[in-house]
């Protein structure tokens, strides 16, 4: 118990020290950051050492090098280059074919857990629309999806050349908010967008939006864009409105659940595909918008380099173990 | 009253992450008021967006008297709490269960049976049926024989009316090794999704409240 209130008063006063005494905020030289990785790099090579001599580390070890390999690359210089997947230019491609003035549903499916894969993939959506003079009208299965749009389009509107197209809301983009029902919400938007929304976000009659008066169903979309953390999501849009409407739809989706949109997107239901943090990454690049995702790629491959080198190090171990037990036999 | 609230968010951040290092009060203490907070929120908003917005200005506002019958099996939902007629509650039960059952033969079977079946029905070494033999790249021909092989031989180690033994078991082998691959991509995704979750944490705690990021 003594032991622990040290730990949790350590990690207090190290939060102290880093929010008032350290100079803000910290950015390594190339040079630092190369030597960082090296003495990381040894450090790997030094547990891999002890293992082979039959002396393992603690789970809380591998925890500290995961936690070290995300934090360090936010004040490391260090660029990675990113390679575009047909996947996620088949999304750009599609945006990119709309004329100005095409309406697009963005349905916002996921919460705050998944933000750091989605946000950056929805500011990026949001900057190009903006760019391209689309209309957007958003919507979200999840309670929390209208809100992080609304973070996403408040980030958007500090980039210089969005707030310079005074983009106006009921004119160029609408808010419809949350609407409970699943996949029935969309069963029913297929036939009446404002059954399901009566109201806007705002609590603004659905009538009294200029952009959305002459939506009635699916037929007055251009193209949809779903950014999905599981369910409902991406798999519910394909089922009713790609497959029995016939919408044109793009999507955004968690990585967790990237792997089960292929055989879709391979079979032409979906039209591109951004897979998590690097398909983030990956639009940013495409539409030349770089932002949060290309920053954390970085993190993101520094994190895996280190699960690697511990699969390695466990491996090891494992096979070490086994072939002692079968000494002592 | 914005930076009272990066404290609090970083005072959570820090609670939940101490788990890592061992289960304590001060873990249990945010796992306690996230659970809270999260019922209490979905309460709130299935009650404005559902109660309100949707029954009650439905019938007040809109005339929508349909609505009434599924406010009655609502509330014939909730008689499960009295005992004595708790049956009742089947009934809703019922009515959900195959309304939903309906709706996924046909939206499973149109999309996730018809769709893949005529998209795995393609030819190996031609873009299409209407095209040349040879017309595809070699690319998309490898991918091809890739997605006829791997849902065949997927296919045959399901299939256990036959030993698993001779060609039969080659086949089968191939299969599990398929279906290895795919987990082994599956899982590969799910670790990115996961340090995506850490990451966007830690740009949180050393970005917008300890302003360390530049």
């Amino acid at each position: 118990m003594k032991r622990d209130m040290l730990i949790y008063s350590a990690i207090l006063i190290i939060a102290l020290l880093l929010y008032f005494a350290v100079p803000k905020p910290i950015a390594f030289s190339p040079t630092v950051s190369y030597i960082v990785i090296v003495l990381i790099a040894v450090a790997l090579i030094y547990i891999f050492i002890r293992t082979i001599q039959g002396k393992y580390v603690g789970r809380r070890i591998v925890f500290l090098f995961v936690g070290i390999a995300v934090v360090l690359p936010f004040f490391m210089t260090v660029t990675q280059p990113i390679r575009l997947s047909p996947e996620v230019k088949m999304v750009y491609d599609a945006i990119m074919k709309l004329k100005p003035g095409s309406k697009v549903l963005a349905s916002f499916d996921y919460d705050p857990p998944s933000a750091p894969e989605l946000q950056p993939m929805a500011e990026t959506f949001f900057r190009l629309c903006i760019e391209r003079d689309l209309k957007v009208i958003i919507m979200g299965l999840w309670p929390q999806g209208p809100q992080q749009a609304e973070m996403a389009l408040r980030k958007t509107m500090t980039f210089p050349e969005a707030a310079s197209k005074n983009y106006k809301y009921g004119v160029d983009y609408v808010n419809l908010g949350f609407q409970t029902g699943n996949e029935f919400v969309i069963q029913r938007m297929g036939s009446d967008f404002k059954s399901m929304f009566p109201n806007d976000y705002y609590g603004t009659p659905y009538d009294s939006l200029p952009l959305v008066r002459n939506v009635k169903n699916f037929s007055n979309i251009d193209y949809s864009f779903n950014l999905s953390a599981g369910y409902p999501g991406t798999v519910e849009w394909v089922q009713v409105a790609v497959d029995r409407y016939g919408l044109q739809m793009g999507t955004g989706n968690t990585a967790v659940q990237a792997t089960s949109m292929y055989p879709y997107l391979r079979a032409g239901q979906l039209i591109g595909l951004l897979g998590g943090l690097n398909g983030a990454a990956e639009f940013e690049k495409a539409c030349n918008k770089l932002g949060k995702g290309t920053k954390f790629m970085v993190s993101q491959s520094f994190s895996h380099v280190i699960v690697i080198a511990f699969i390695i190090i466990g491996n090891a171990a494992f096979f070490l173990g086994e072939k002692k037990k079968r000494e002592k036999e | 009253m914005q930076i009272f609230g990066l404290w609090v968010a970083a005072f959570f951040t820090l609670g939940i992450i101490s788990f890592l290092y061992k289960d304590n009060p001060w873990y249990k203490v945010c796992e306690s008021i996230f659970v809270g907070i999260s019922a209490g929120y979905w309460f709130v908003t299935l009650f404005w967006d559902n109660i309100y917005s949707l029954f009650y200005l439905g019938v007040a506002e809109r005339g929508n008297y349909s609505l009434y019958v599924g406010a009655v099996l609502g509330l014939m939902m909730l008689l499960r709490l009295i005992p004595q007629i708790g049956w009742i509650s089947r009934w809703p039960l019922a009515f959900v269960v195959g309304a939903t059952a309906g709706l996924y033969i046909i939206n499973y079977f149109a999309s996730n049976i018809m769709v893949q079946v005529e998209n795995t029905l393609t030819p190996l070494f031609a873009d299409a049926f209407n095209q040349p033999t040879f017309s595809a790249s070699v690319y998309n021909s490898i991918g091809n024989i890739v997605v006829a092989v791997g849902t065949f031989t997927g296919l045959v180690y399901f299939f256990f009316s036959k030993e698993h033994k001779g060609f039969m078991g080659g086949m089968a082998k191939i299969g599990i090794w398929t279906i290895m691959i795919t987990f082994g991509a599956s899982f590969g995704y799910t670790v990115m999704s996961r340090m995506s979750l850490l990451i966007g944490r830690m740009d949180f705690i050393f970005g917008d409240w300890l302003q360390l990021i530049k």
